[in-house]
């Protein structure tokens, strides 16, 4: 197809020339992947062929657009209506998203648009509707937006088995998949289920640097405040700078640091994920109408609204993953053929390694990726369940359905089975339900036994599982939201502790009503800036970079001057680790045996190992007090010296307490409690139902241990198991760690040694103790014991 | 050390770590809230396939209260069922078992809302709307002195939601002691109504008992600087 004479026209007065993957996208036959820059004309890209087939609208919903983002909807929605009114199209482009008020959603079953932009979850609960098969039967085109960041998590595994559901229903439907730049195209093209790859122009090499310090970077630590000044400076010279910060809680500490600093009043704002969604959306406008310099924020900018204006990133703390790096790069300079300028600021000595080894990894182009693996079938099992909303399906047609989808291309027929009995009847080796099945075979055809059913099941459509949050307000009547932190972190709290939120420090008053009361405290240093999550483990490929840059005493001379000392010193009254060398040191220190271990496997893999290590110890007799990791080393301190790694390192000996310790573990309860929710097991906690109060919920532990007891092999604990395995706790990169070392080196020192120092400094120490929590629990009760006058 | 002893209108009593009431002079076991065939119930009504081995997990954990106390009469304290259909559908197994657990000894059933309408004939013992017999048992609490279940009580202690006792001047109320039940905080204004001031007997690895004022019954310091790990 060339471009309509009408198009070319309409290029011109732009002053654009279309670029050549546009023009390759256009006379694409099947699906397609286009992987370009940011700023590369993606989206116009992926819907020229959707506008130059609408000169003559068929009729019907022509093209669905969908993004990870709401508010990317509004934007393209905006985006594209300048070409269709210059264009003189006669089309409608709506959205349909969770905000979308329901008599537009009505009127979109009836009367679809041309063009509908929504999200993974909306596009999930329009296939359930039993008019699925008319509104989406006509559908000729299919543009998914940022697949590369859809494709990272379960979002994506949904999608795709929408996406083989709507071939079913319109046959012939081409897909385009645009996606920013990736490691592995041909991967992300098989998830999309096989596409052609069009890659455009990359763009000129970025401006990518460390960011010179007046201050070397501290031992430990991860906020980055040392560089403050640096960081200003940078901002005064450049337009406008988004400042990335790995966690949410380090970017609130450093809006407070940099605004501690800020003497030329600079306009910085913040911006992050627990922030109420008021605060970010003033902040997003404030940033495209140009009045900000900066904003520190997290990965809630990853994706988002383009805004030109920006031309400088600046990355505080270790980058972790390069892919993340180049993408957060692209976000600097809109511009397509302007160079990305971004500057890396390293919060300790170990990240000035690391972020070395990624400006290394950045140049060479060479991107870091884990496989995903087959597709999750908890995901799969809220398909089948919302696949018999839509209507009655024959078992054996879906089988062949769901194999279309890219992650699911290996599904067995058993493991599909499995999930079509568990939507149906729980699965239990205990055939309870058999009376009150969920669904059932009639006429050979599976079905809901209650139709009724289908509204709760609609309810429950997803695959983001929140942490319970609890919204935090100003004390008092009508006290203005400040944004939300999670449960687990409200519990920790009492009254009189102060934290930040909203860049400014808040004290704790009372939890009334689910939410969290709070009282302005400026003058207070916050005692806590604690919000639990997942702390992102450092990619495989540039732990090996990292743990390959150390071994190489050659290679040090690119390291800044004191790095080099200080690994020099290491190789002198130790050793340095190195590829197919697991090395270890043993050395007392205050009163105390310490065993530092660089596995160089991220911080849950080390996490998983320091549990499993110190129960052996325990059992050895070396009496483990307590261990912490990292990204690249585990320190364990213990009353006697370990003097012999390996057999603490046993593979087949870890496997087991690894089978014994996930059981119980509260990690494994958090990953059933999102699995549970996702395949229909118990229903999400929906906003306004929690205050009903009495005897509410009880909480899914009670379910998994009850699983665990009575059907140990049932369906979501298989999916629990093999989740854990590859996320918080991370088994396979122990086993990965242990693949790849020919031998240990283990040394017994005198005194610390250089490389283990800033360990000994770092935060996040886990002590280990049997009945810790209980007896904690117990000192508590005897305080207010004692302050009541009484004794037990 | 798994029962903490203390006093209520006149009498001595045991609270359990499982969550039963032991009454030594009676040698009676008192437990509340069984809600036996929760799983079923939400089935047939159309909710979540729940995992079907509440009620087994439920009589495992009573059994070995039984074999611990050796009483001479069980009294369930009102929502043995969780409705009266589950009461009547539980399957025979489960009926023999309870039949096996009740021999030799007296076995009660107090009625709550949940299962207001009295035992199914496969059931062992007998069932009544309340006792009145030393102490007044009843599910939902009244006219005190007495000795109810219903509200599930339940109390957060340094960040672990733990089932409680709540022994107040008119009230005693009991943990509901089933499998599938969720708790209510001492600190909701029902249970504060009842028990303005009192104690709380949380139900952890060893029972820990603890004074309880209207709605401060937050800890207000923290015991060592201890933090949690995750």
């Amino acid at each position: 197809m060339n471009l309509p004479k009408e198009f070319q026209e309409w290029f011109a007065t732009q002053g654009w020339q279309p670029h050549p993957h546009q023009i390759d996208l256009l006379n694409a036959r099947g699906d397609s992947l286009l992987i370009a820059p940011t700023g590369g004309g993606k989206t116009l890209a992926g819907f020229l062929p959707s506008l130059v087939e609408l000169r003559d609208p068929p009729g019907g919903l022509h093209t669905l657009y969908v993004s990870p983002l709401k508010a990317l909807t509004a934007d393209i929605a905006r985006n594209l209506s300048r070409p269709v009114a210059d264009l003189g199209l006669k089309i409608r482009i709506e959205d349909r998203t969770g905000d979308t008020r329901s008599g537009q959603r009505a009127r979109q079953r009836v009367d679809p648009p041309d063009i509908l932009l929504t999200t993974p979850e909306s596009l999930a609960l329009m296939l359930s509707y039993e008019q699925a098969p008319a509104i989406f039967g006509s559908v000729r085109r299919v543009v998914l937006d940022e697949l590369h960041a859809l494709a990272e998590n379960k979002r994506g595994d949904q999608l795709m088995l929408c996406l083989a559901r709507l071939k079913a229903l319109a046959p012939g439907m081409i897909a385009t998949g645009l996606s920013a730049t990736v490691e592995d195209p041909a991967r992300l093209a098989r998830f999309m289920g096989g596409a052609r790859v069009i890659h455009a122009d990359p763009g000129p090499d970025p401006d990518i640097a460390m960011l010179p310090t007046t201050r070397p970077a501290p031992w430990a630590g991860g906020g980055g405040h040392y560089a403050v000044p640096d960081v200003l400076a940078e901002v005064a010279r450049a337009n406008t700078t988004i400042i990335f910060i790995n966690t949410r809680a380090q970017a609130e500490l450093f809006f407070q640091a940099i605004w501690a600093a800020n003497d030329a009043n600079l306009p910085i704002g913040l911006h992050h994920g627990s922030l109420s969604r008021e605060a970010r959306q003033r902040v997003e406008a404030a940033m495209a109408a140009g009045e900000l310099r900066a904003v520190v924020a997290t990965g809630s900018l990853d994706l988002g609204i383009d805004w030109g204006a920006v031309d400088l990133v600046i990355q505080v703390g270790a980058p972790k993953n390069v892919k993340r790096l180049v993408q957060r790069i692209g976000r600097a300079n809109h511009r397509y053929n302007a160079p990305s300028r971004a500057r890396i600021v390293p919060a300790n000595r170990f990240e000035v390694i690391e972020c070395v080894a990624a400006l290394q990894a950045v140049r060479e182009r060479d991107l870091d990726g884990d496989d995903r693996g087959q597709g999750p079938l908890d995901v799969l099992c809220q398909h089948i369940l919302l696949t018999a909303c839509a209507g009655p399906f024959d078992a054996d047609a879906l089988f062949a359905e769901v194999r279309e989808a890219g992650p699911y291309r290996e599904l067995s027929r058993a493991d599909f089975d499995a999930c079509v009995d568990f939507a149906a009847t729980g699965g239990y080796a205990l055939r309870a339900y058999d009376r009150w099945q969920r669904l059932m075979l009639r006429d050979g055809l599976v079905r809901l036994r209650d139709p009724r059913a289908a509204r709760d099941l609609r309810m429950n459509i997803g695959t983001i599982v929140e942490a319970e949050m609890l919204k935090v307000r100003f004390r008092g009547r009508g006290g203005s939201l400040l944004g939300e932190v999670e449960e687990s972190f409200a519990s920790t709290l009492v009254p009189g502790d102060t934290f930040l939120i909203g860049g400014q420090t808040v004290r704790y008053d009372a939890l009334r009503e689910m939410v969290v009361e709070v009282t302005k405290q400026p003058a207070k240093e916050p005692r806590i800036a604690v919000y639990s999550g997942l702390k992102l483990a450092t990619s495989t490929q540039l732990s090996h970079r990292v743990q390959a840059l150390i071994g190489d005493p050659a290679a040090h001379v690119i390291l800044p001057p004191d790095t080099q000392e200080w690994l020099a010193l290491q190789a002198r009254v130790s050793g340095l680790p190195r590829p197919g060398v697991l090395v270890s040191e043993s050395f007392p220190h205050q009163g105390r045996w310490h065993f530092a271990m660089y596995g160089f496997a991220g911080r849950n893999a080390l996490q998983t190992l320091g549990l499993l290590m110190t129960r052996t110890m325990e059992v050895a007799g070396l009496g483990p007090l307590g261990f912490l990791s990292t990204d690249y080393a585990l320190l364990i301190w213990s009353l006697d010296p370990v003097t012999d790694p390996a057999p603490l390192l046993d593979r087949d000996g870890l496997r087991e307490g690894l089978g014994d310790w996930l059981g119980s573990n509260a990690v494994m309860k958090r990953s059933f409690r999102n699995v549970a929710t996702i395949a229909g097991l118990i229903q999400r906690n929906l906003p306004g139902q929690r205050k009903s109060g009495r005897q509410a919920t009880f909480s899914s532990d009670i379910l998994y241990d009850t699983l665990r007891r009575y059907d140990p092999d049932h369906l979501m604990l298989r999916i629990t198991a093999d989740e854990a395995r590859r996320g918080l706790v991370d088994f396979d990169r122990i086993e990965e760690m242990l693949a790849r070392t020919d031998r240990f080196d283990h040394r017994v020192l005198d005194r610390v040694p250089p490389l283990a120092a800033p360990l000994l400094l770092e935060m996040g120490r886990v002590p280990i103790a049997g009945q810790g929590r209980e007896r904690m629990a117990e000192a508590e009760a005897a305080a207010l014991m004692a302050e009541a006058g009484l004794t037990t | 050390m798994t029962a903490h002893p203390f006093d209520f209108d006149g009498q001595h009593l045991l609270a359990r770590t499982s969550g039963a009431l032991v009454w030594p002079a009676r040698r009676w076991l008192i437990v509340s809230d069984l809600h036996l065939g929760k799983s079923e119930r939400m089935a047939r009504r159309g909710g979540a396939l729940l995992p079907p081995y509440e009620t087994e997990a439920t009589l495992d954990r009573l059994e070995a209260e039984i074999d611990a106390t050796e009483p001479d009469t069980v009294v369930s304290l009102g929502d043995g069922f969780d409705d009266d259909a589950a009461g009547r559908s539980l399957p025979d197994a489960i009926c023999r078992r309870l039949r096996a657990m009740a021999a030799g000894r007296r076995w009660i059933w107090i009625s709550g809302n949940h299962d207001p309408g009295g035992i199914c004939p496969r059931m062992p013992g007998q069932s009544v709307d309340a006792l009145h017999d030393g102490l007044i048992l009843r599910h939902q609490a009244g006219q005190g002195p007495d000795v109810s279940g219903h509200y599930h009580p339940c109390v957060t202690l340094a960040g672990q939601r733990m089932r409680c006792f709540l022994v107040g001047r008119d009230h005693l109320i009991l943990p509901a002691f089933g499998t599938y039940t969720g708790g209510l905080p001492v600190t909701d204004a029902a249970l504060a109504r009842l028990v303005p001031q009192g104690t709380a007997i949380a139900c952890g690895a060893r029972p820990i008992a603890f004074p309880v004022d209207g709605a401060r019954v937050r800890p207000r310091k923290r015991a060592g600087g201890f933090r949690r790990p995750f």
